[in-house]
């Protein structure tokens, strides 16, 4: 009995002493991509763990955006947080907030001592996660921005021409009425309401959407959206819904689904509903910068990104950093970068990779794949680069709340927008007040 | 009425050994997580809980001033009565059908008692598909019938879209204590009531309710509890608390600011609140509705 207790023992401290020799160190990386996106994610791991031996990525899809920042904050509260967290951009103030939590991403590469150049990235998204100190806080991962999508055979059957998206709002609605009177139950309809019909509205006319540089600046922004032109924006999609040229789908991306399938003809969106698109729509279809007030001075200047970034979190041993950054290193080359954006229409966050991908021909081959980028690399104002706030989930779904009352005829645009606002600003003011450092 | 029997534990620690088990389940599973929801309320955490402060009361103060949150307690109101009122008595109707069917009853029975192993978002889900605008069945014959249908817009059409979804979830359950309720009239007493030449239906009031009384009133305390805590679910994977805040009950407040907005010192806050009133709903139940029950 003791002696085969003392055998085991002695086999089992010799496994021990001989497993790391062979094994790798395990970087677990957490995240949110589901569906095509979801093999994306994994090609990635995959492609890297190929490349080398020393360290193995292993990804694990923890639900929706949301989903996955509960759940990295309550594996952080239990000690077992992940190697890597994304984070989309709606938590960025929030991961900004948590020092403690965080390893910022730039210390990560210095102390790795491997070549990184934070300078090599898109500036209007690199800026997005960088400290006010120039130290990048997250590695930049899958960037979008707002877009406008049209189905060209539903634009045939209604007299359009197929190839002239409208460039303007008013050109939308007309747009819209023809393909109304074509008999199309839904003309126009739009998923992240917040994101694309104000925040990126705003910046696209060069308008403020918060004060504070639109709380870049500082935490003590406050929100500013309920100005004439944002006012005068959703009162416009206010009489295009109550014509039934605008069709209210649902909060955060539920209206995706419905331009694919061809059921709505006309929608702006996210650029990372490209891969989507290209894979179920059975139909031609374009790609278009988002529609503008041709009134407005300024306009159109910018988008405003979206999507998500990664976080390395605190607390880890030293070799687990050495195996981030390793692995951070291999996500900004060109090649994987190039090939990323090909795949799923997030944006080029490298300049190299926007090179490369431009002088293999790509976007010669797909027109419409370069609107996002060339709505993101323009040179930013004050009021466009871009828009991070405290709580931002709870302002989005406050904007919600607000906007379906709109739609749904019992407020008017000013009074939603102005109650939105005041609702909004309260939380902006908790979060300073949780956050004051 | 009943003969007393009592059996005197003459040991010191017998009892309280037969009772650890339990103990020991609920104080894990209810009052520890009960106390640490009361320590949170008063509270502030950032979302990592890498700094805490103690903010005594502010957290209530806080949720009591923001009128949408008082606006949810009517919500709460109606959704919970007709959840309750709603389930007890589809359940009562189909229990009574079940219980005098006599061929193929097991399936029937079966059958009815399925949607209570479907998860709250699954049901939600569900009863969303169906009713979804552009490509739901039901709002597609709704349509036809020229009935417009939109939860996504019209607040009546979002409640009664959870109401729905919450009532099926939770028929299976009240279904199963009606069943085993009926079960245990003595037919003769149907019978003779039958033979004084009652009818069906007064013969359901005069006899049949009232000895139903104690599952229906133990029913009623269930569904109030289930109508207040276990629906998040069905509103999350349905409505988002939407249009507005129509939706929002107060339970789907604490899961939102909680899980969603981080905000774990307001969550807490609000489930003290919640607790509160269910716990006085339940004293309430048992004072007065408690009464009017034959046992």
């Amino acid at each position: 009995m003791k002696l085969k207790f003392l055998v085991s023992c002695s086999i089992a401290a010799l496994t021990a002493l001989s497993a790391p020799a062979q094994a790798q160190t395990e970087i677990q990386w957490w995240h949110a991509m589901g569906g095509p996106l979801g093999e994306w994610v994994n090609d990635l791991a995959k492609g890297y763990n190929d490349s080398q031996k020393e360290y193995k990525v292993v990804a694990t899809y923890k639900g929706s955006y949301p989903e996955t920042l509960t759940a990295g904050i309550a594996a952080f509260r239990a000690g077992n947080a992940p190697d890597i967290l994304q984070v989309f951009e709606v938590g960025t103030a929030t991961m900004m907030a948590s020092k403690g939590a965080i390893v910022p991403v730039g210390k990560v590469m210095k102390d790795s001592g491997l070549k990184f150049d934070p300078t090599g990235y898109v500036p209007a998204v690199a800026g997005y996660y960088t400290a006010p100190n120039g130290q990048m806080l997250s590695l930049p991962f899958n960037s979008s921005t707002t877009i406008f999508y049209y189905n060209k055979d539903a634009f045939k059957a209604a007299g359009l021409d197929p190839e002239k998206p409208p460039a303007t709002w008013p050109e939308v609605t007309l747009a819209a009425a023809k393909l109304k009177a074509s008999g199309h139950a839904c003309p126009f309809t739009t998923s992240w309401i917040s994101w694309t019909q104000l925040e990126s509205f705003s910046a696209w006319h060069n308008v403020e959407f918060a004060s504070k540089q639109n709380g870049l600046g500082g935490m003590d922004t406050r929100l500013t959206f309920n100005g004439p032109l944002q006012v005068r924006h959703i009162q416009n999609l206010e009489n295009m819904a109550k014509q039934g040229l605008f069709v209210y789908k649902g909060r955060e991306n539920k209206a995706d689904a419905t331009f694919p399938s061809g059921e709505c003809a006309m929608m702006t969106g996210s650029a990372g509903l490209y891969g989507n698109v290209k894979k179920n729509a059975k139909f031609a279809y374009g790609l278009a910068p988002l529609p503008y007030y041709p009134d407005v001075q300024g306009a159109p200047q910018n988008t405003v990104i979206g999507g998500a970034s990664l976080w390395v979190m605190s607390g880890k041993p030293a070799d687990h950093y050495k195996g981030v950054a390793s692995f951070f290193n291999y996500l900004s080359s060109p090649e994987v970068q190039a090939a990323s954006h090909k795949r799923t229409g997030y944006l080029p966050i490298t300049m190299a990779s926007y090179k490369l991908t431009d002088s293999s021909g790509f976007y010669k081959e797909n027109p419409g794949t370069d609107v996002a980028v060339n709505q993101m690399i323009r040179k930013v104002t004050d009021k466009s680069r871009g828009i991070r706030l405290g709580n931002f989930l709870q302002i989005r779904t406050i904007v919600d709340e607000e906007l379906e009352q709109v739609w749904g005829g019992k407020k008017s645009a000013k009074d939603a927008l102005d109650a939105a606002v005041k609702r909004g600003n309260e939380q902006l003011e908790r979060f300073q007040a949780a956050n004051k450092s | 009425m009943a003969i007393e029997k009592r059996v005197v534990f003459r040991s010191a620690w017998l009892p309280w050994l037969l009772i650890a088990p339990q103990a020991l389940v609920i104080g894990v599973f209810f009052f520890w997580p009960a106390a640490q929801t009361i320590l949170q309320s008063v509270q502030q955490q950032d979302a990592f809980g890498t700094s805490t402060e103690w903010v005594g009361l502010a957290n209530f103060e806080r949720i009591f001033s923001d009128p949408g949150y008082l606006a949810s307690f009517k919500t709460t109101a109606i959704f919970s009565v007709l959840v309750a009122v709603g389930g007890i008595a589809v359940a009562l109707v189909l229990a009574i059908f079940a219980d005098r069917v006599i061929r193929g009853a097991l399936a029937y029975k079966t059958l009815l008692i399925w949607p209570y192993a479907v998860a709250p978002a699954v049901a939600g889900v569900l009863w969303l598909f169906m009713f979804a605008p552009s490509i739901g069945v039901v709002a597609y014959a709704l349509r036809q019938a020229g009935i417009p249908w939109n939860h996504l817009l019209n607040s009546n059409d979002a409640m009664t879209l959870i109401v729905l979804a919450a009532i099926w979830k939770q028929i299976s359950y009240n279904f199963l204590f009606f069943l085993a309720g009926l079960n245990s009239i003595p037919k003769s007493l149907i019978e003779a009531a039958a033979i004084d030449g009652a009818r069906p239906w007064r013969r359901f009031w005069t006899i049949v309710f009232p000895l139903l009384s104690p599952t229906t009133f133990f029913l009623l305390v269930i569904n109030v509890v289930y109508a207040f805590f276990e629906t998040f679910g069905i509103i999350d994977a349905s409505t988002e608390g939407g249009p507005g805040k129509d939706t929002a009950i107060l339970v789907y407040k604490v899961y939102y600011d909680g899980f969603k907005a981080l905000d774990l010192g307001g969550s807490a806050a609000q489930s003290a609140v919640l607790m509160a009133i269910v716990a006085t709903l339940t004293v309430i139940q048992f004072r007065f509705v408690e009464k009017k029950v034959n046992y």
